[in-house]
C-alpha cells in the first residue's frame, strides 16, 4: 500500500476520504486506525474496569453477597484478560499508530490495509471473549493465565477464549510486524537509528518482543485446544503429558509480555519528562541498552512466577539472580528520569503530573517485584494479594498513568483543541489517591495471607478490603472524568496554539501544524 | 524510488512472517526439550525404571510401614493391590503385585500415574520394575497380575514411618502416545 501513498505523493492529494461508518471501516490512515485503537481499548477498559468493581464490590464484605463463586472466578479471569489484551496493549499499539510515522517523518505505516485488518480482528475477539459470559457454563474461570487441568476442563467458554487469544495474537503480530517495517524502513532521511525519539525506540524493541514470543502463545492455545478436543495430551499427566510443562511454556510468553506493557510507557514517558523539564532526556543511549537490556532479559526469567510448581533449587537461585539483575537497567531508566529533572526549568502539566506519579509508584511496584523475586518471600506470597498488590503497581500506576500521560500530551496534537487542565489536574490527584488506597492495603492483605481469586475471606481481612473497595469504586468512578475531559477537549476544547508545550522537540511538534493534517510528511522532513 | 522502498518493505515483511512462523513451530519444539531436559537431569522419571545398584545396604535397625493404594479414574478396570501394607527394612528390596481387572466388554488402553506421600519420598524410592513404566492393554473381561520392585534407601528421613505409594490408571485415548516409551 506504500505505493499507492507513493502515487499520491506524485500526483498531489486531497483529504477526501469516504463519509460516515464506511471512513472508519476502509480506511487506512494511520491516524484514523489510531484513533480507532485508542478508542477500543477505552471501552474495553470501561469493560473490564466494570468487571474489576464486580470483585471489588463482593469483596467489600466478607461472605457471599453479589458474586456466587463460579461467576466471581469468571469475573476475575475476564478482568485480566481483558485489560491486558483488550485494554493496555492496543492502546500503546493506538498511541504507536499515532506518534511512530510522525516521529520519524514517515508518511503512513509500511502495510496500510494490514494495518486496517489487525484493528478490525480486535472487535470480533472482543465479541468473543464478552459473549463467553452467556453460553451454558460461562465465561473461562480458572484465571487469566488459564493453567490446566482446569483450563482442559472447562466449557464452551474457554474455547471461545481460546479462539479471542488466537485473534488477538494475530493483530498483534501484524501490527508489530507493520510498526517494525515502519521503523526500519520509512524513516526520514538523516533520521537515525540513534536519533529516534525513545518512544519510537522502546516500541520497536516491544515489537520484536511481539513477534517473539506472541507466537509461542498461539502455540500454547492451540495445545489446550487439542488437548480438550483432539485427544492430545500436551498437559494431561495421564496421557504421559505434563500440566507443569504449560507453565513453563506459558510463562515463556508471559514474562515477556508483561514488558511488552511497560517498555511503550517507558517511551511515553521518556517524551514528557524532557518536554516538562525543557531540557534533552538525560543519557539517550544508556536508555536505548537499558531497554534492549530489559527486552533480553526478560526471555530468562519467566520460571520467576512458578517457584511453588516444583523446581531444583539450582534453578531457583538462576531464576531468582536472573530476575533481580533487571532492576540494574530499569534502576538506570530511573536515574536518567530524574536526572533529566535536575535543575530542569519544570512546569506540572497533566501529562507530566502523570509522567511523575508514574515514576514513583512505578519505582514501588518495582521495589515489590525485587521482593517476590527472592525464592523463599516469593513462596510465602505466592497468589496473595501481595502479588495482585505489586503487578498493578506496574500495570495500572505503570502503563495506565503513561498511557494518560500520553493522551493528556498529544491530544492537542491530535485534534488542535486543548483539554481542561483544571478538569486533568483533578483526574490526577483523584487517580492518584484512589489508586493508592485501593492497591496499597493489598500488601497488608498479601503479607498477612489472603489469597487472590477467592470470593471469601477471612474476617481478620475485612478492614483493609473495605478500604480498598472504596477505593477501587473512586478510581472507577474518576476514569468517567477522564472520558468526560476527551470528549469535551474533542468536541468544545479550546483551540490550541501552534506549539502547546514550549519543551517539545520531536518532528510532529516541530514539523507540523497543529492538529495535524490528515496526511503528513508526504515530503519527508530532512532532520539534521 | 517508491517502488523500490514498498519492495523493500516487503522483504521486511516476509522476514518477519518466517520468524512468526519460527517462533511457533519453536512453541511446539519447546515440548520435546522440556520431556529430554527432565530426562537427562533427572526432574520428572517417576515412569523410568532406575537402574539396579549393586548392594544397597540394608539397615536392619530400623522398621518402615509401606501402605499400597490403587485407585482408576474413568475406566471400568478394577484395581487392587494384593496386599495393603508391608513392613519392611530400609534398603531391602521389596515386590507386591497388583492386579487389574477389565469390567468392560471392550479392549481399553490404560496407563498408571504413581504418587507418593511423603511428596519427596521419589528421592528415596527406586523402582526397578513397575507396571507404570509401559501402557497396559486389557482385553474385554482380562485379568492381570502385575509386579512392583522397589527399594527405599536408608537415607530416607529417621522421622518417617510410614509412606504410602499410590497408583492410578487413567484411560489412554486411541491413539494418545504412552507416558513413556
Amino acid at each position: 500500500m506504500a505505493a499507492v501513498h507513493g502515487d499520491a505523493h506524485g500526483h498531489g492529494h486531497d483529504d477526501h476520504h469516504p463519509s460516515g461508518i464506511m471512513r472508519w471501516v476502509t480506511t487506512t490512515n494511520h491516524k484514523d486506525i489510531g484513533t480507532m485503537y485508542l478508542w477500543f481499548s477505552f471501552a474495553m477498559f470501561l469493560v473490564g474496569g466494570t468487571l474489576a468493581m464486580g470483585i471489588r464490590a463482593e469483596l467489600y464484605q466478607p461472605g457471599i453477597q453479589i458474586l456466587q463463586p463460579e461467576l466471581f472466578n469468571q469475573f476475575t479471569t475476564l478482568h485480566g484478560l481483558i485489560m491486558v489484551f483488550g485494554a493496555i496493549m492496543p492502546a500503546f499499539v493506538g498511541f504507536a499508530n499515532w506518534q511512530v510515522p510522525m516521529m520519524i517523518g514517515a508518511p503512513d505505516m509500511a502495510f496500510a490495509r494490514m494495518n486496517n485488518w489487525s484493528f478490525w480482528l480486535l472487535p470480533v475477539a472482543a465479541t468473543l471473549l464478552v459473549s463467553s459470559f452467556f453460553v451454558p457454563g460461562g465465561a473461562a474461570a480458572g484465571g487469566w493465565t488459564f493453567y490446566p487441568p482446569l483450563s482442559t476442563q472447562g466449557g464452551l467458554g474457554v474455547d471461545l477464549m481460546i479462539f479471542s487469544v488466537h485473534i488477538l495474537g494475530a493483530s498483534s503480530i501484524m501490527g508489530s510486524i507493520n510498526i517494525i517495517t515502519t521503523i526500519l524502513n520509512m524513516r526520514a532521511p538523516g533520521m537515525t537509528m540513534m536519533k529516534m525519539p525513545m518512544f519510537v525506540w522502546t516500541w520497536l524493541i516491544t515489537a520484536y518482543l511481539l513477534v517473539l514470543v506472541m507466537p509461542v502463545l498461539a502455540g500454547v492455545v492451540t495445545m489446550l485446544l487439542t488437548d480438550r478436543h483432539f485427544g492430545t495430551s500436551f498437559f494431561n499427566a495421564a496421557g504421559g503429558g505434563d500440566p507443569v510443562m504449560f507453565q513453563h511454556i506459558f510463562w515463556f510468553f508471559g514474562h515477556p509480555e508483561v514488558y511488552i506493557m511497560i517498555l511503550p510507557s517507558f517511551g511515553i514517558v521518556s517524551e514528557v519528562i524532557p518536554t516538562f523539564s525543557r531540557k534533552p532526556l538525560f543519557g539517550y543511549s544508556s536508555m536505548v541498552y537499558a531497554t534492549a537490556s530489559i527486552a533480553i532479559l526478560s526471555c530468562v526469567v519467566w520460571a520467576h512466577h512458578m517457584f511453588t510448581a516444583g523446581m531444583p533449587t539450582v534453578g531457583q537461585l538462576f531464576f531468582m539472580y536472573a530476575t533481580m539483575l533487571i532492576a540494574v537497567p530499569t534502576g538506570v531508566k530511573v536515574f536518567n528520569w530524574t536526572a533529566t529533572m535536575w535543575r530542569g526549568s519544570m512546569t506540572f502539566e497533566t501529562p507530566m503530573l502523570f509522567a511523575i506519579g508514574f515514576i514513583f509508584l512505578f519505582v514501588i511496584g518495582g521495589f515489590s517485584g525485587v521482593i517476590c523475586a527472592i525464592v523463599p518471600i516469593d513462596i510465602q506470597v505466592q497468589d496473595t494479594y501481595y502479588v495482585i498488590a505489586h503487578f498493578h503497581y506496574v500495570l495500572v500506576s505503570g502503563s495506565l498513568f503513561a498511557l494518560f500521560a500520553g493522551a493528556y500530551y498529544w491530544i492537542p496534537k491530535w485534534t488542535g483543541r486543548m483539554y481542561n487542565e483544571t478538569l486533568g489536574k483533578w483526574h490526577f490527584w483523584l487517580s492518584m489517591f484512589f489508586f493508592n488506597m485501593t492497591f496499597f492495603v493489598q500488601h497488608f492483605l498479601g503479607l498477612a495471607g489472603m489469597p487472590r481469586r477467592i470470593p471469601d475471606y477471612n474476617l481478620q481481612f475485612a478492614d483493609f478490603n473495605m478500604i480498598s473497595s472504596l477505593g477501587a469504586f473512586g478510581f472507577g468512578l474518576t476514569q468517567l472524568l477522564f472520558l468526560y475531559i476527551m470528549i469535551n477537549c474533542i468536541r468544545s476544547g479550546e483551540k490550541a496554539p501552534q506549539m502547546p508545550w514550549d519543551g517539545a522537540t520531536t518532528l510532529e511538534w516541530t514539523h507540523l501544524p497543529t492538529p495535524a493534517p490528515y496526511h503528513s510528511f508526504e515530503k519527508p522532513p530532512i532532520v539534521k | 524510488m517508491v517502488e523500490s522502498k514498498s519492495k523493500v518493505n516487503v522483504v521486511m515483511m516476509k522476514k518477519l512472517l518466517i520468524f512468526t512462523l519460527v517462533m511457533f513451530v519453536f512453541g511446539y519444539a519447546l515440548v520435546p526439550f522440556y520431556e529430554k531436559f527432565c530426562e537427562v537431569t533427572g526432574i520428572n522419571n517417576l515412569l523410568q525404571p532406575d537402574v539396579r545398584t549393586k548392594e544397597t545396604r540394608v539397615d536392619e535397625g530400623r522398621w518402615i510401614t509401606v501402605e499400597f493404594d490403587a485407585n482408576t479414574r474413568g475406566l471400568p478396570w478394577q484395581f487392587r493391590p494384593l496386599q495393603t501394607s508391608a513392613r519392611i527394612h530400609p534398603g531391602e528390596p521389596v515386590n507386591v503385585m497388583y492386579e487389574i481387572v477389565n469390567n468392560s466388554d471392550r479392549e481399553i488402553n490404560g496407563q498408571a500415574i504413581p504418587s507418593y506421600s511423603p511428596r519427596f519420598l521419589d528421592k528415596y524410592l527406586k523402582k526397578f520394575e513397575c507396571f507404570c513404566f509401559t501402557k497396559q492393554v486389557l482385553e474385554p473381561n482380562e485379568t492381570r497380575q502385575m509386579p512392583v520392585q522397589f527399594v527405599i534407601e536408608p537415607s530416607l528421613p529417621a522421622d518417617i514411618h510410614t509412606v504410602t505409594i499410590s497408583y492410578t490408571f487413567f484411560e489412554l485415548p486411541d491413539g494418545a502416545s504412552p507416558a513413556k516409551k
